[in-house]
């Protein structure tokens, strides 16, 4: 339902785009939610972690506006957080932009989380081939005792 | 004087402390009995120490002695007492008092137990738990003083605690008061419910360093601590709902999470902590894994105490935060040192844990926990990196960055999917053996039906491919886990000749752990259903409207009727109330009344107005107004689906933990793995 909503505004805003500028000026302001689209966006510099939709700082509203101004005069979201971005620095972004050193934050995790998972399965690997080499006498009577009912009697009756 | 008084005990406390881990270390080494008692009784003394100077603090807190630096930045006049006594954990200074007093008491707890055959732990864990509180103590006496009073220096007010030259005392007429945010009754449990959790996880800790030091590793110190990681499992599960609960009642964004790093802070512990519950199972049962189990007590200590350096001092939000603050790089030094000394300990008894039995098959119960451990070090990985890429930026590009929620959520949610399909799959299997046949035998009832679930789902309640995914996963848990409940009970009776609800009670009472884990399954599932719904389907408009006007969203139509401000001197703060007619369809179904009120220190607070059913919760905010002729108003207006299943699931959980963890019998008189490995197939448990 959110990204409809971001669907929409964004349909709205090119077809503004194509309207022209002069036609922009003229026709319905930005409706509150167009302007919460693009704020739910922007982090300001000074409220951390809480998103600029929801900020009720006075400075965020400050910014609500101008979003709002840009929004009337036509820019497109990708405009306005490009403005935003440049004026004050990446940090406005609710993530790093993808790019040079910023790169880091999105490639760590996967690499790691993948090397965690090499190492997982590997040993995993390393543990069951000892057992195929030297079968495990436990192994003969489990095949026995596979039935759910028996094992469970047997756990009950081992906890009495 | 009773500032004084305080600090003087706190000194003491310290001393005691240092003692304690001098007389432990030396009555190991010289294998002396007293020595260790002495070091015992010195533990024991701590926990009236600390309280006592708790009690001076909350003496002065409550009395508005605000001469006193910390009392003026917590309290004012117009707090009510109880208030006033909960700001002991309102600012940092005082919540590291709170820290070493819950350590204080938990050790004393520890150190009361009958030892008999485990006594050669004791001196272990005085000097794991004493070093912990010296540092914490160390950091209260020497930097983050709750006692230090403000003096007129030549006319400058600086807090000191002992009087500098040509001083005189100063006590300023009112103080600051506390957070008016914080004065939620959700914010007064939270941060005790968060620190009983962070503090418990030492415990294990330093029963795990025992072993480590002692050479003694087995699982006894498992055995001995498990209660304990539960206990702080609960305590720490409940401060992060608290704490969702606090934000969703009053930050007024029309949510319970928002990945800031101080939420993740407290989260990381808790993803340690719940992949140690799983792991320290394949141990008990199977003997595997006896390394990786330190690694992640270890990392739970250390995040912990992360953690609670970063809930409090905010000293990461900046390089230079961090680098001015003088307590950062003290506690980063402490969080190394320990860490990197746990796990040379680890290293060196590495050859004793090796393990006693071997992996069987990709399949088998162990094997699925330990890719159930790999997706909790996986969420980890992704939110430690998330809360210090930030540092990492500014120190090395200048530039500070957000990373914000967009990012978590993309990362963790296929990871939590995944968890997910496991709690589905890894009850179903044996420990030692289960091949694709036996899962598949036992889970294609399920599994069908969570599909047919899922095929209804999508006729009747959503297309949302994602949405799907996630009805589907909870319910195949759900399903697998009532059968479970169903297959233990129906084999019971058959065998016992019970009624189906005597056999089910019976069989739980058996296994409180085992049933009581899957309890917590079926409550996560229903946290799930909440947070499923806010992720998909949460939707929310903004409009401002005259009076008499009305604005839709889903099915609700929302009437604004009036809005009114007055002051509560008392209070010192403004409110504004507006008054708004709910209608569904067209029929009325009440009225709603969201708030801002707007403290005199210019703190505004936004408090919804709430219609909470199961199927959705419609929130209304009051985000503008005009103040004169009130004619109009702005609202923020959200449609929360299903989240009211998050709070019931909570409350489930919350039942589960506490029928796991219920004391029944000593744990020494279960049989120990040794003799049960003959029959170690054993599907209960």
């Amino acid at each position: 339902m959110k990204k409809s909503l971001y669907i929409l505004s964004f349909v709205f805003l090119v077809s503004l785009l194509f309207a022209g500028a002069a036609f922009a000026q003229s026709s319905t302001p930005p409706t509150d939610d167009q302007v919460n689209a693009v704020a739910h966006k922007l982090y300001c510099p000074v409220c951390e972690s809480t998103p600029l939709d929801v900020c009720p700082t006075d400075a965020c509203k400050d910014w609500r506006e101008q979003i709002r101004t840009m929004l009337a005069e036509g820019k497109s979201e990708a405009e306005i957080l490009t403005y935003f971005e440049d004026q004050y620095g990446a940090r406005v972004l609710a993530e790093p932009p993808k790019k040079g050193f910023y790169w880091l934050v999105y490639l760590l995790p996967p690499a790691l989380i993948l090397a965690g998972a090499v190492i997982l399965f590997r040993s995993m690997k390393a543990w069951t081939t000892v057992k195929a080499d030297a079968p495990n006498p436990v192994e003969a009577t489990s095949a026995k005792k596979d039935d759910y009912v028996a094992r469970l009697e047997e756990e009950l009756k081992k906890q009495k | 004087m009773v500032a004084e008084f305080g600090y003087g005990i706190l000194a003491v406390s310290f001393l005691v402390a240092i003692y304690s881990v001098f007389a432990a270390v030396y009555g190991v080494t010289k294998q002396s009995a007293a020595w260790v008692q002495s070091a015992r009784r010195s533990m024991l003394l701590m926990f009236p120490l600390i309280s006592i100077a708790a009690a001076a603090l909350i003496y002065l807190l409550v009395n508005d002695h605000y001469e006193v630096a910390f009392v003026y930045e917590v309290t004012s006049r117009s707090m009510p007492t109880y208030l006033k006594v909960t700001a002991w954990w309102g600012g940092q200074a005082g919540s590291l008092v709170f820290w070493s007093w819950l350590l204080a008491a938990f050790t004393s707890a520890v150190t009361i137990r009958k030892w008999d055959r485990d006594i050669e732990f004791l001196p272990w864990v005085i000097v794991v738990c004493s070093t912990t509180l010296i540092f914490f103590l160390g950091l209260v006496i020497f930097y983050e003083n709750p006692f230090a009073r403000f003096w007129n220096v030549i006319g400058n007010i600086e807090p000191h605690m002992f009087a500098p030259a040509n001083a005189t005392l100063f006590t300023a007429q009112d103080g600051r008061g506390l957070n008016p945010l914080l004065r939620h009754p959700g914010m007064v449990i939270h941060p005790p419910m968060l620190y009983l959790g962070f503090v418990s996880f030492v415990i294990p800790y330093a029963f795990a360093m025992a072993a480590l030091i002692t050479g003694r590793t087995d699982d006894r110190w498992i055995r001995l601590t498990r209660r304990w990681s539960l206990w702080a499992w609960l305590f720490l599960s409940l401060g992060l709902v608290l704490g969702g609960r606090w934000a969703y009642d009053v930050l007024g964004w029309g949510g319970y999470w928002g990945w800031d790093p101080v939420e993740i802070a407290a989260f990381m512990p808790w993803l340690t902590g719940t992949a140690f519950l799983h792991s320290v199972m394949i141990q008990e049962k199977r003997g595997l894994l006896k390394h990786w189990n330190m690694i992640l007590v270890i990392l739970t200590y250390d995040l912990v105490i992360f953690g609670t350096f970063l809930t409090r001092s905010g000293v990461l939000s900046s390089v230079h935060a961090f680098a001015n603050s003088p307590i950062g790089p003290l506690f980063m030094a402490f969080v190394t040192l320990t860490f990197v000394a746990s796990i040379a300990l680890v290293i060196w008894r590495w050859p004793s844990l090796h393990s006693e039995t071997e992996m069987k098959s990709m399949l088998s119960r162990e094997a699925l926990f330990l890719l159930n451990n790999l997706l909790f070090m996986s969420v980890l990985v992704v939110c430690f990196w998330g809360v210090i890429f930030p540092l990492m930026s500014e120190l090395f590009t200048g530039q500070k960055v957000t990373v914000g929620p967009p990012f978590y959520e993309r990362a963790t949610g296929p990871l939590f999917a995944a968890l997910m399909f496991l709690m589905g799959v890894a009850p179903l299997s044996a420990w030692g053996n289960s091949t694709i046949q036996t899962l598949g035998r036992a889970m294609w009832k399920s599994a069908l039906a969570a599909t047919i679930i899922t095929v209804v789902l999508f006729f009747t309640y959503t297309q949302n491919i994602i949405a799907l995914i996630g009805f589907f996963l909870i319910a195949l848990v759900l399903l697998v886990t009532f059968q479970e409940f169903g297959r233990g009970a129906l084999a019971r009776q058959k065998t016992q000749n019970e009624n189906f609800f005597v056999a089910l009670s019976r069989l739980m009472g058996r296994n409180r752990r085992r049933y009581g884990g899957y309890i917590i399954h079926i409550s996560m599932m229903l946290m799930a259903i909440g947070i499923l719904g806010m992720e998909a389907f949460q939707i929310e408009t903004q409009g401002t409207l005259a009076q008499g006007e009305s604005m839709k969203i889903a099915e609700y139509k929302v009437v604004f009727d009036n809005v009114a401000s007055w002051d509560n001197n008392a209070q010192e703060v403004n409110y504004t109330r507006a008054t708004v007619k709910i209608y569904k369809g067209d029929q009325y179904i009440g009225e709603l009344h969201p708030r801002k009120d707007m403290y005199f220190s210019g703190q505004p607070m936004s408090i919804p107005g709430q219609r909470s059913t199961m199927r959705d919760d419609l929130y209304v905010l009051l985000v503008d107004w005009q103040p004169i002729s009130s004619t109009a108003a702005t609202f923020k207006i959200f449609v929360n689906p299903l989240v009211n299943w998050l709070w019931i699931g909570s409350l489930l959980f919350f039942v589960g933990v506490i029928f796991a963890a219920w004391p029944d019998r000593d744990p020494a008189e279960e049989p120990s793995r040794a003799t049960r490995r003959v029959s170690h197939t054993s599907a209960a448990d």
